[in-house]
Formats: C-alpha cells, structure tokens, sequence
C-alpha cells in the first residue's frame, strides 16, 4: 500500500510545477508587467520601472520564476496590489463564505440525484425512468444564467421570499442570502449528477451478482439498496471528490450575481484589476486542492480495490 | 459511400426519430450561421427599427421578437448570436477532437517517455477547473472572440486525448495491430491507418459533447464581459435583459434562452443517440 500512496504523492508534484510554469508563462510572460494600470497612464518613465523593480518584473525570466516557486512553497503570496492586504488572509476569509455556499450545495445535489438516479433505475425502461430522464436532459438544456437571472427576478423580486443581494457574515444572517444561490445550484447540478448516477446504477444492476442476489430470492429493495448502491458506492464518492476543489473556488457565477465576497468574486475582481499576488495565489491553491482531492481519491481506490495497486 | 448509410452506427441513428430531427435542427443552426457570416440575414443587428422595447409585432420581420434597450431588432440579434455559437463550438470541437485524438493516439501507441509527457501536459491542463482556466485564458489572451478561441483550443482536446490514449493503450496488444508491426508497417501508418480509425467511435462522441460544452460556456464568459465585444451573443443578450426583466421586458431574455435551449437539447439528445450508436459494446 505505502509504495502506492508514495508514487501518487511524487506524481502530484510535476504537475504542480506544470500548473505554476503554465500560470508563470501567462501572467508573467505574455501578460507582462501591469505597472501602467497601477502606476497610471502618465507616468514617467522611471515611476514605471520603480514598480517593475519592486515587484521583481525587472529580472530574467527564470529569476522571477524561481521567486514565484518560492512564494508557492513557502504558501506566502504577499500583499494584495490592489487594497494592500495579505493574500492569505484574504483567501482565508473568502474560503468560509464559498464553502458556506458550495457545501449545502453539494450534499443535498448528490443526495437528490442519488435518489432520483435510484428511483429511475429502479424502474428503468418504465413511465417513471423516461420522465425522469426527459426532466434532467431538458433542465441540462437550459443556460446556468437564465436560472440565475430568471430565478433571482422570479423568487427575489417578484415574490420577495429571498434576499435579492448582499451578504452579511453573521452565522445565521448568512442563510438568507444563501438560500436562492443554493437552490439554483442544486437545480443545476441535479440534471448531471442523476444523468450519470442512474449509468452507474444500471450498469451495477446488469452485473452477475446481482442476478445472484435474486436468484437467491433477496427482495427487490433489498437488491437496491443492499447490492447494488453498496457496490456503486465507487464512483459515487469519486464523483464527490472531485467536486471538493470547486466548493473552495464557490461558483464564479453565483457569487458575482448574488455579490458574495467569496473566492470566486476576488478572483473575478482580481482578474479586473489586474492584482497579480491574489491571481498567481488563487490558481495555484486551487490547483493544489484538485490534485490532493485527486490522489485522495486514488488512495481510497486502492483501498477499496486491491488490483489498482499493481498498475 | 454505401457502405457508411448502411454501417450499423448510421442505421441506427438514421432509425433514431428523435436524433434526427435534432440533427436537423443543429443543421438549421449551422445554415444561419453560415448566412449570417456571408452577411445574407442578421446583419442589421446595430440598426435602430423603432422605438426603444417595442412588443412583438408582425410588422417585419425585424419586429417579431420585438426591440430592445436602443431599439434594435432582437430577431436580427438573436440569429447574429448563432454565428458566434457556432463558430466557437466548431473551433472548439474540430480542434479539440482532432489534436486530442492524435496526441492521445500518439501517447497510447508510444508510451513511456511520450507518454509520460502528453499526460503530464493533459493533468497539468486538467487540475485548473475549466471555468477558471477558460477565464483566465481570456484574460491573459484579451477580451474577444480570438481570446475565447484561444481558450477553447488550448482546453478542449484534454477530453478526447485522455480518453483515446486508454483505448489505444487496450488497441496495442490487438492482433491486427500486431500482425500490421509483423508485416514492418511503419509507426504513423500504423496509428494513422489502423489505430486512430478505430478510436473515432470516442473522438466523435467528445465533437459534440465539446460543441456543446463551447456553446455553453462562451454564453457564460460573454456574460462576464470577457468573451465578444461590440457583437451580440446569446450571453450578452441575457445580460442585457438582467436590467429590463424588472420592467417586464422579457422577449430579450426570453429570445436568446429559447434560442440556445433548442440548440444545446438538440446537441445533447444528438451526443446520447450517437454514444448508442457508437458503443462498440452493444454490438
């Protein structure tokens, strides 16, 4: 087992450098230096080399990429260009408020789709798997922003049951601006989620062993819930894991609408201000969170399924 | 060419009611892009028709579907917006499934050391989320149709690499492959002529599924003001509306939602039809 986890872990780090020379090469390289919108549009000359010398634009290439790995290794980003703040701190803040969004948003999307997945391949080929089916491909049809906007219009100004906008950081003040960004991310994500759960379960259900089951006179719920979401339980919890890195980053969208000061809205407003230190931070931590979630994931592989570790 | 009508894929697409009326439905979209790009229909999406949210009205054509903010044509704008959608699905899926199939070929076929690093490229490109990916790529590209081409080039062909290097991996030991090396066929006709015409069955599946997934996407980063400038675009059709649902304007939003939902359910009933079709397991 140890050799395994070993492997996986040295295989995360090449592709960590990857991702930290593939954002190195777009911010540094070909963006190059934003001293203009920071310095401003007049200045001289030797204002904008200044800031070049400050942040350390003025070194070769390979310099600057050795002084980012630092930053990467060392988990300090510095300050903030933009209002002066260390990033971490930032990053930390932000975090809470996506994973307050993103979590409930998680767990009750993959909880609902389950079941709906369960009740289709219950009844697959039937009345009831059809509609299902038609349901999910239909609201898989429609735009992520048209549930936003009509959603937002519908449940926050029509009927003024949400808050429209806004976040107030308060443990319990918080859920009534998270409430609708919640809903419409579970309406969004449960078309999806269903789609590929009721594939693995019909799969599951075509195997011998459960033929075996029945032949052996189990029930047909027990078969359900006994045999066949046990053995699914793989790609289940695969499936969840790799949403781990997305509920840190929030969803862009969602905050940006709602005006959420998640991760998601500082790396949009980062991006618009050109604030290099929360940009280079956020990639790279959200890269590394996908990469951990990922070799996690091939752990418990493993752990589940003996043969995995001989590859 | 007998021979591809009655091949047991298109048989059994061709006996699919539903996938080909979404067939042809994807058809009609691609017949409006192509006229709006030689500047037949659609053109006058700038031109002021009358008054600022005019109602829908059958006075021409221009005023089916109303006008909006300044008075412009929303039908004109809306079958402008098939042109961008269109174009950036297709860069998006030729391009990706064309450079994603080969790499992936190329590594399957190889392995070691080339394959090392096609997947070391692909897990790299891979562990940045594609929502963020794609944004940052048009920030770092610029705002624009070309920065969102260039995004959805260097995203879409992780998809199809990833999944035709395990097939070729599993083809390598296949006897004919075999029997191809035995009789001293080189390397790239082998993957050429034998190995990646037996993966298209994947690679035509991820042509749509990466069609969609472009049509989709470039809606959202248009919305956020990073994709197309001074054009319309089904994205920026809905951001505009935001403003006019509160005064009940809704042909805008209604429009460009209509117009895309027809289109992505059509791809996505297409794409499951073809995975069918195409599922060498059902054979």
């Amino acid at each position: 087992m140890w050799p395994y986890i070993i492997r996986r872990l040295l295989w995360g780090i090449p592709i960590v450098l990857g991702v930290t020379m593939a954002v190195f090469l777009g911010l540094h390289v070909m963006k190059g230096s934003p001293s203009a919108t920071y310095v401003g549009k007049a200045a001289t000359q030797e204002a904008l080399d200044q800031f070049d010398k400050k942040y350390g634009f003025d070194k070769s290439y390979p310099e600057q990429y050795i002084n980012y790995l630092k930053e990467v290794v060392t988990f300090d980003f510095g300050d903030s260009w933009k209002n002066g703040r260390p990033v971490g701190d930032m990053i930390s803040e932000g975090a809470g408020k996506s994973v307050s969004l993103t979590l409930p948003a998680l767990f009750l999307t993959s909880l609902l789709a389950i079941c709906l997945a369960l009740v289709a391949s219950y009844f697959r080929g039937r009345g009831t798997d059809r509609t299902i089916m038609v349901i999910a491909v239909l609201g898989m049809s429609v735009s992520f922003l048209v549930y936003i906007v009509v959603l937002q219009y519908l449940l926050a100004f029509l009927l003024p049951i949400f808050q429209i906008h806004g976040y107030e950081p308060g443990l319990v003040e918080r859920w009534q601006f998270l409430m609708l960004p919640i809903i419409i991310q579970i309406i969004v994500g449960v078309g999806y989620d269903t789609r590929f759960y009721r594939s693995v379960f019909v799969e599951e259900i075509g195997k011998d062993h459960v033929t075996t089951a029945y032949a052996k006179g189990a029930s047909k719920r027990r078969v359900m819930f006994v045999h066949v979401l046990k053995n699914a339980l793989i790609p289940i919890v695969t499936r969840v894991m790799i949403s781990i890195p997305f509920l840190v980053t929030g969803s862009l969208l969602l905050e940006q609408f709602f005006g959420i000061p998640g991760i998601g809205s500082m790396l949009l407003a980062a991006l618009d201000t050109d604030d290099f230190p929360v940009i280079k931070a956020l990639s790279v931590l959200i890269s590394l969170l996908f990469i951990v979630s990922t070799i996690l994931n091939d752990i418990l592989y493993a752990v589940v399924d003996p043969r995995v570790r001989l590859k | 060419m007998s021979e591809f009508w009655n091949s047991r894929p298109v048989r059994k697409i061709r006996r699919d009611k539903w996938a080909l009326a979404c067939l042809i439905i994807i058809i009609c979209y691609v017949l409006v892009a192509i006229a709006v790009r030689f500047g037949i229909i659609g053109n006058a999406f700038e031109e002021r028709i009358g008054e600022l949210h005019l109602s829908p009205s059958m006075e021409s054509w221009k005023h089916w579907l109303g006008t909006d903010r300044l008075g412009r044509s929303i039908f004109a704008r809306m079958l402008y917006s098939a042109k961008i959608a269109i174009g950036v699905g297709l860069v998006s899926a030729v391009v990706g499934s064309v450079v994603g199939g080969i790499l992936g070929a190329i590594a399957g076929y190889f392995g070691k050391r080339v394959d090392d690093f096609i997947v070391w490229l692909y897990s790299t490109v891979q562990s940045i989320p594609y929502l963020l990916l794609l944004i940052m790529l048009t920030y770092i590209a610029g705002k624009g149709i070309m920065g969102l081409y260039v995004a959805f080039i260097a995203t879409s062909w992780v998809g199809p690499c990833r999944m035709v290097r395990g097939e070729v991996i599993k083809l390598r030991e296949a006897e004919y492959i075999q029997s191809a090396k035995a009789m001293g066929y080189g390397d790239w006709r082998i993957i050429f002529r034998h190995v990646v015409p037996n993966t298209m069955h994947i690679v035509l599946v991820y042509f749509a599924l990466l069609f969609v997934a472009a049509i989709k996407s470039e809606v959202i980063i248009s919305f956020l003001g990073l994709g197309v400038q001074g054009e319309p675009s089904w994205g920026i059709m809905i951001k505009a509306s935001q403003a006019e649902l509160i005064n009940g304007f809704y042909w805008q939003i209604g429009a460009a939602t209509f117009a895309m939902f027809v289109l992505v359910l059509s791809f996505n009933i297409f794409a499951d039809a073809l995975q069918d079709a195409l599922d060498p397991k059902s054979l």
